[in-house]
C-alpha cells in the first residue's frame, strides 16, 4: 500500500440503485502519470469525485496516501490538486482573482497567483474577467487552480478538453515535467487513448465502471500483437496454399491476407513459398495493431 | 474556527464586486436619501406640522422603517440568501469548494453567516443613515427640532428588532437557494411567504408567528408608538423574535445535513 498515491479496493458505488463503479481495483504507484481511459460515461468522473470525497465511498475502500479518505478527508484533501469536469471559475472575477480567492481559501501567500499564471500562459489575460475567456482559457485557469497548493497528486479529468493542438502539446509536457522534475503523481482521465500513450507511465481502462485493464504502458503494448500483412494476386489460391501449409489465416480482403507475425525469418519463408508457387507479392509487412482499436476492442468486448 | 475565518473572507473577496454586496450599502443609502430629500423639500409643509420632536423623528424614522420592514426587507432576506448560494450554483463551483481541505461546517457556516453580516451591515447603515441625515437636515433646516430628542435607543431597538426577526425567513430561504440552482423557486415561495405573512400579520391571526415570514411585520407592528406610552419601552426580545431565533437555529442545523449529504453530481 506504501507504494500507491491511490488505492481502491474492490470500490463500488451506486446512484439511485444504479451501480456506477463496480469492483473497482485502482492502483496508481508514486510519481507516476497515470491515465485513465475509457469512454464517456464509463464512470471517470464519478471515480474522480469519489478521490476527492464528492461523493462519498463506502468506508475502507480509498485510501490515498495509505490514508482512508472518509477518516481522513481534510488531510487527504491537502495533497491534492484537481480539475474536475469543467474548470470551477468565477466568472464575474478576473483571472487573477479567481487565483487569489484559492490563495484565500487555502491559507497561501497570493504572490502565488501570478507565478501560476505565467506558468499557465495567462500572465497577460491575468486582469480579463474569466467570463471573458475562451474555453482553453479557462481550462488553463483549472490547471493553474489545480496547481496552486504544489500538491502532490493531480487529478485531472479530461484537461486538453477545449485546448487547441499548442494547449495540447503545452498541457502534455507541463504534466511530463510535474511528474518528472516535480515527483508528481497525475491522474489524467481522457476518452482518446492516443492522447494518454503520449504521456502516460500507466494506464487504467474502465468501461461501465469496471477496470478492464490496469498495467504499465508497455504491458498494454505487448496487448496488441502484432500481425503480417501480405499483399498479393489471386488471394483465394494464396490462401488455401498457406492454410495447407499449416498457417492460420486470421483475416483476408480483396487484396491483402493478414496472419500472426511470429519472425522476420518465418515472414521471409512465406514471401519464398509464395513465390515459388508462381504467385505475386507485391508487399509484405509487419503491422502493429494500433491502440486505438485495441482500446475499443478492449471496451466492444465486455 | 480558522477554517470558517477563511471561509468568510474568501465570502467577501468573491462578493466585494457583486450587486448583493453592494446592495447591503446601496438600499440603506437611496432609501434614507430619498425620504431625506422629501423631509427637505416638504420642510415648510412639515415644521407648520408643528410635531414635538419624538413625533418627528417617529415620521422621518418610521418612513423608512415601513418601507423596509414590511415590504422591502423580507424580499431583500430572500435575495440575499439566494445571491450567497447562487454564486456557486452559477458558476458550478460547489464540486471546488467541497474539494478543498476544509470543513463543510465552516463552508457552510461561512455562507450563512455571510448572508447575515450582509443583511446586519444593511440595517445598520439604515439606522446610522437615519440617524446622521435626520441631523443634517436640522443643519440645513434650523427650524426643525430634531435636535431635541435623542431617537438613538428607539433606532437601535426597532432595528435589532427587524434584524433578529427576519433571521427565521433567511434560514429558511437559504435552505431553499442551497437545494434549488434556480431563481424562481426560492423566489416564488418567499413572495407567497411574505403576502401571506403580511395578510396574516395584519389581519391579527393569532398564530400568525408561526409564519417566518410574518415576522418582521409583527416585530414592527409593536414598536409603533402608543399614544401617552413611553416609546421606548418596547422589548426587543418578544414572542416573534423568539419564534424567529428558534427557526433560525433549528433551520441553521437542517441546512447543514443538507449540505454533508448534498452530492456532487
Amino acid at each position: 500500500m506504501g507504494n500507491y498515491a491511490i488505492e481502491t479496493v474492490g470500490l463500488n458505488f451506486n446512484f439511485d440503485n444504479q451501480a456506477i463503479i463496480k469492483d473497482l481495483s485502482l492502483q496508481v504507484p508514486k510519481g507516476s502519470i497515470y491515465g485513465f481511459l475509457g469512454p464517456n460515461g464509463a464512470g471517470k468522473t464519478t471515480t474522480i469525485k469519489i478521490l476527492l470525497n464528492l461523493l462519498k465511498s463506502p468506508s475502507d475502500q480509498v485510501f490515498i496516501f495509505g490514508k482512508e479518505i472518509n477518516s481522513n478527508r481534510i488531510s487527504v484533501l491537502k495533497r491534492i490538486g484537481a480539475l474536475v469536469e469543467q474548470p470551477a471559475i468565477y466568472g464575474h472575477l478576473t483571472g487573477k482573482e479567481n487565483l487569489v480567492n484559492r490563495c484565500i481559501l487555502l491559507g497561501i501567500k497570493k504572490a502565488k497567483a501570478d507565478e501560476m499564471l505565467s506558468l499557465v500562459g495567462l500572465a497577460e489575460a491575468s486582469n480579463k474577467k474569466a467570463n471573458k475567456y475562451s474555453l482553453g482559457m479557462k481550462q488553463r485557469l483549472g490547471i493553474a487552480q489545480a496547481l496552486i497548493s504544489d500538491p502532490e497528486l493531480l487529478l485531472l479529468d479530461e484537461p486538453t478538453n477545449g485546448l487547441d493542438p499548442n494547449g495540447i502539446i503545452e498541457v502534455r509536457n507541463l504534466m511530463i515535467d510535474l511528474a518528472t522534475k516535480h515527483q508528481k503523481t497525475i491522474l489524467v482521465s481522457s476518452h482518446l487513448l492516443a492522447e494518454i500513450e503520449r504521456t502516460a507511465t500507466h494506464v487504467g481502462i474502465i468501461n461501465q465502471g469496471q477496470l478492464l485493464f490496469q498495467g504499465t504502458i508497455n504491458e498494454l503494448h505487448l496487448l496488441s500483437k502484432p500481425s503480417l500483412e501480405i499483399e498479393v494476386n489471386n488471394i483465394e489460391d494464396a490462401c488455401t496454399l498457406l492454410i495447407k501449409q499449416g498457417y492460420e489465416v486470421t483475416a483476408k480482403t480483396e487484396r491483402i491476407i493478414t496472419l500472426p507475425f511470429i519472425s522476420s525469418q518465418n515472414s521471409g519463408e512465406l514471401n519464398t513459398l509464395l513465390i515459388q508457387n508462381g504467385f505475386i507479392v507485391s508487399s509484405l509487412y509487419q503491422q502493429r495493431k494500433d491502440l486505438e482499436n485495441l482500446f475499443l476492442d478492449i471496451t466492444k468486448a465486455n | 474556527m480558522h477554517a470558517l475565518y477563511i471561509s468568510l473572507r474568501s465570502e467577501f473577496y468573491k462578493s466585494r464586486k457583486t450587486l448583493a454586496f453592494w446592495a447591503a450599502i446601496l438600499l440603506p443609502l437611496i432609501i434614507c436619501g430619498l425620504i431625506s430629500s422629501g423631509f427637505y423639500y416638504d420642510a415648510e409643509k412639515i415644521i407648520a406640522g408643528h410635531y414635538p420632536p419624538i413625533l418627528l423623528w417617529a415620521r422621518y424614522s418610521g418612513a423608512s422603517l415601513n418601507v423596509m420592514g414590511f415590504l422591502i426587507m423580507p424580499f431583500y432576506v430572500i435575495f440575499m440568501a439566494f445571491s450567497v448560494n447562487n454564486i456557486e450554483h452559477k458558476n458550478d463551483t460547489w464540486k471546488m469548494l467541497f474539494a478543498q481541505p476544509l470543513q463543510k461546517f465552516s463552508i457552510y457556516s461561512a455562507k450563512y453567516l455571510y448572508a447575515i453580516l450582509l443583511i446586519f451591515i444593511c440595517l445598520f447603515l439604515f439606522a446610522t443613515l437615519t440617524f446622521a441625515f435626520g441631523h443634517l437636515l436640522q443643519l440645513m433646516v434650523p427650524k426643525f427640532n430634531f435636535d431635541q430628542y435623542n431617537p438613538l435607543k428607539i433606532l437601535i431597538n426597532s432595528y435589532t428588532k427587524l434584524f433578529l426577526a427576519s433571521l427565521g425567513i433567511l434560514s429558511l430561504q437559504f435552505i431553499f437557494s442551497l437545494l434549488w440552482s434556480d431563481f424562481l423557486k426560492p423566489m416564488g415561495i418567499g413572495f407567497v411567504g411574505t403576502i401571506m405573512g403580511i395578510i396574516t400579520a395584519n389581519i391579527g391571526w393569532k398564530y400568525a408567528y408561526l409564519n417566518p415570514y410574518s415576522l418582521p411585520t409583527l416585530a414592527l407592528r409593536i414598536t409603533k408608538v402608543k399614544q401617552g406610552d413611553d416609546p421606548l419601552a418596547f422589548p426587543v426580545f418578544t414572542q416573534e423574535i423568539w419564534t424567529s431565533l428558534i427557526y433560525a437555529s433549528v433551520l441553521f442545523i437542517i441546512g447543514y445535513f443538507i449540505v454533508t449529504k448534498k452530492s456532487i453530481k
